[in-house]
């Protein structure tokens, strides 16, 4: 619906659009826009300080908080936050809870970042070789993917989980393996309308490879559904890693997670609700910040967005 | 119609059995040695364990060990006695999975099916309240946000539907524990009846107290879910033109944004069902754990820590079942409500 009044302005913007896109690659467009974008800053700079600190945590907790995340002290337990020099207070065995906090960050952001980027590499390797090539390796896959997708994923992992007693190492390569398949599915369709556009076509007329057309021409255009996917698995794998280390069958005992430090809490509950608050509001806090990371990157990117 | 439904029955054939070579293989691969589980007895004499190897066809190849598992071993001679000799009419006893003959629980010595139905019962009262919370507060939610858009309502909607994906389920409970359970003391703080006490449950009505905080935190991902959905859904259709010709004709708003549009724009939803149902399987292990609910949840995380594979196999292979059920009543519920998919 155009009427008369509103076609010049339409025109001197879609001019002033095809400007910008001329003199600004999409890349450089998509930073500047994240750049303006104060809630996405915001985000990222309150991950940025999470993982500093979780990164710092051994130096901190031993040349700043002069203790350890497993130093147990059975004559300070339960203490209140500010009690005998413990920050935060003591947990049920005594130990510094800010210095299990920081442990159990390194542990967390460590476990899901990992995870999340071996998960997407996974996906995005299949996702562009099924999507380009497609026939019946197409069909296998796909075959693979509803029937992983048809078993709750959590009965998985729990399988999984207490089949092999994984340790962080461990834990990081289940869910890595078994959480490719939404990624794939998203770059298969992609892929698929990719491969019939000019410049794929132009690029096989020239005598590129099967492999060069994949990884140098298709896959620079999924940059923008790689990060957001990335960001948001982040926050997923975090999500999920926490609920299974509050079952026991995650990361265990003594290292922290943000999620086993929760696993016993609700024992405690009315004692110390600190011990419980703060683990699961840094998750949420984390988990936020990953979503709202993600979605500013895909608004970023977004060409249908004028600025 | 008739047809779909059977096309449909027939595709998802494959997945079941991709799903149960999947979780043999799992089975397979898992440590411990299933006689000693058996038993739970180290000093066994070597004899006893090879007939019970026997009985059990652990000798067999893998590929007829897995056979036996799908569709038992009563139709073919077994050498029950384990004397070497196959007698006249000396068959096997199990009916295999596809008759429903999951095995023996290690752990409570009974037929692993029956444990797990033991358990349906509260599972399925939470799930189905979860799944009508969500339902119930995530359409309105989202049609409203779609007439007030980018109004006061819009913005806080999908605050809350970030902040609730965002938020670790079990944490929500135990919040949600904290503040009406321990400081207002207003609900329950866990526990729901029995499965097997004596004169069984008090009717639902009685209990709905318990009922309220794990139906919330199993339905908070639903609800969040739904609204997002359900404001996209409806913004699409508001911009069609059948709508713009009934608030031409002088039809009241009201009429308009709830009779013409919101009931087209609910029509996507139905494909939901599928998803919804992995998703309630998945988050009923986290929920009853928090909550203390004896369902199939609860049984999954204890029969996993026990190492009681039977029960294991069983519940994955229903869950499996129940999502893929669950994905093709969804498709042909779409295709049933919307008048513009043909069965063809």
């Amino acid at each position: 619906m155009t009427t008369a009044s509103a076609e010049p302005k339409g025109i001197a913007r879609l001019q002033m659009e095809e400007e910008q896109l001329i003199s600004e690659s999409l890349l450089k467009r998509a930073l500047r826009r994240l750049w303006h974008d104060r809630l996405t800053m915001t985000a990222i700079g309150v991950i940025a300080i999470l993982a500093i600190l979780s990164i710092g945590a051994p130096f901190i907790s031993e040349q700043i908080l002069n203790t350890d995340y497993s130093r147990v002290d059975m004559a300070a337990t339960f203490l209140k936050p500010g009690e005998q020099g413990h920050i935060l207070g003591t947990d049920d065995l005594g130990r510094d809870h800010l210095a299990r906090l920081l442990w159990g960050g390194q542990v967390s952001l460590g476990i899901g970042f990992t995870a999340a980027i071996l998960s997407i590499t996974i996906g995005v390797s299949i996702g562009i070789f099924t999507g380009y090539y497609g026939g019946i390796v197409d069909d296998l896959i796909m075959w693979f993917i509803t029937t992983i997708n048809s078993i709750p994923s959590l009965f998985l992992l729990l399988i999984f989980a207490a089949l092999f007693d994984p340790g962080p190492l461990g834990l990081i390569l289940v869910l890595g393996f078994l959480g490719w398949t939404g990624t794939t599915r998203l770059v298969r369709g992609e892929t698929f309308s990719l491969r019939e556009r000019e410049f794929v076509i132009s690029a096989r007329a020239a005598g590129a490879t099967d492999l060069r057309i994949m990884f140098v021409h298709i896959l620079p255009n999924l940059i923008s559904i790689v990060v957001v996917t990335l960001a948001i698995d982040i926050g997923v794998l975090i999500l999920v890693e926490s609920g299974l280390s509050y079952l026991g069958l995650g990361v265990p005992p003594p290292t922290p997670s943000w999620g086993n430090m929760l696993t016993d809490s609700q024992s405690f509950i009315n004692r110390a609700p600190h011990l419980v608050i703060l683990p699961g509001l840094l998750i949420t806090i984390t988990v936020l910040c990953l979503y709202v990371i993600g979605d500013g990157i895909r608004d970023a990117f977004d060409p249908t967005i004028v600025d | 119609m008739l047809k779909y439904t059977v096309r449909r029955l027939i595709q998802g054939i494959p997945t079941f059995f991709g799903i149960t070579v999947l979780s043999y293989m799992l089975m397979l691969a898992a440590p411990g040695n299933p006689i000693e589980l058996l038993t739970f007895d180290p000093n066994i004499s070597v004899e006893a364990r090879e007939k019970l190897a026997i009985q059990a066809g652990l000798n067999d190849p893998w590929p007829l060990q897995y056979l036996t598992w799908l569709i038992g071993n009563d139709w073919r001679p077994v050498d029950m006695n384990a004397n070497g000799v196959l007698e006249e009419g000396e068959y096997g006893v199990r009916q295999g999975i596809l008759r429903g003959d999951f095995g023996r629980s290690f752990f409570y010595k009974r037929a692993a099916i029956t444990v797990i139905g033991d358990r349906i019962p509260a599972t399925l009262e939470l799930g189905v309240a979860a799944l009508i919370t969500s339902l119930v507060l995530g359409i309105p939610i989202g049609v409203i946000a779609a007439i007030r858009r980018g109004g006061i309502f819009d913005n806080f909607s999908r605050v809350m539907a970030v902040v609730f994906n965002a938020v670790p389920s079990f944490w929500l409970g135990i919040m949600m524990i904290l503040f009406f359970g321990s400081i207002l003391g207003l609900l329950p703080m866990n526990g729901r009846c029995g499965t097997v006490l004596v004169g069984g449950c008090p009717p639902l009505y009685a209990r709905l107290e318990y009922l309220i905080m794990p139906t919330f935190v199993l339905a908070a991902g639903g609800i969040a879910g739904y609204s997002r959905y359900m404001r996209t859904s409806m913004l699409e259709t508001i911009s069609r033109d059948y709508i713009r010709t009934a608030h031409a004709k002088g039809l009241p708003g009201r009429t308009v944004w709830f009779k013409h549009a919101a009931r087209n724009a609910m029509i996507p939803i139905a494909t939901f069902l599928g998803p919804a149902l992995t998703g309630l399987w998945g988050g009923a292990v986290i929920t009853e754990r928090v909550f203390g609910w004896p369902g199939v949840g609860r049984l999954a995380v204890e029969a996993v820590t026990q190492r009681d594979y039977p029960v294991v196999m069983a519940i994955v292979i229903l869950g499996a079942v129940s999502t893929i059920i669950g994905y093709i009543v969804s498709d042909i519920l779409y295709a049933l409500i919307d008048p513009r998919i043909r069965f063809s």
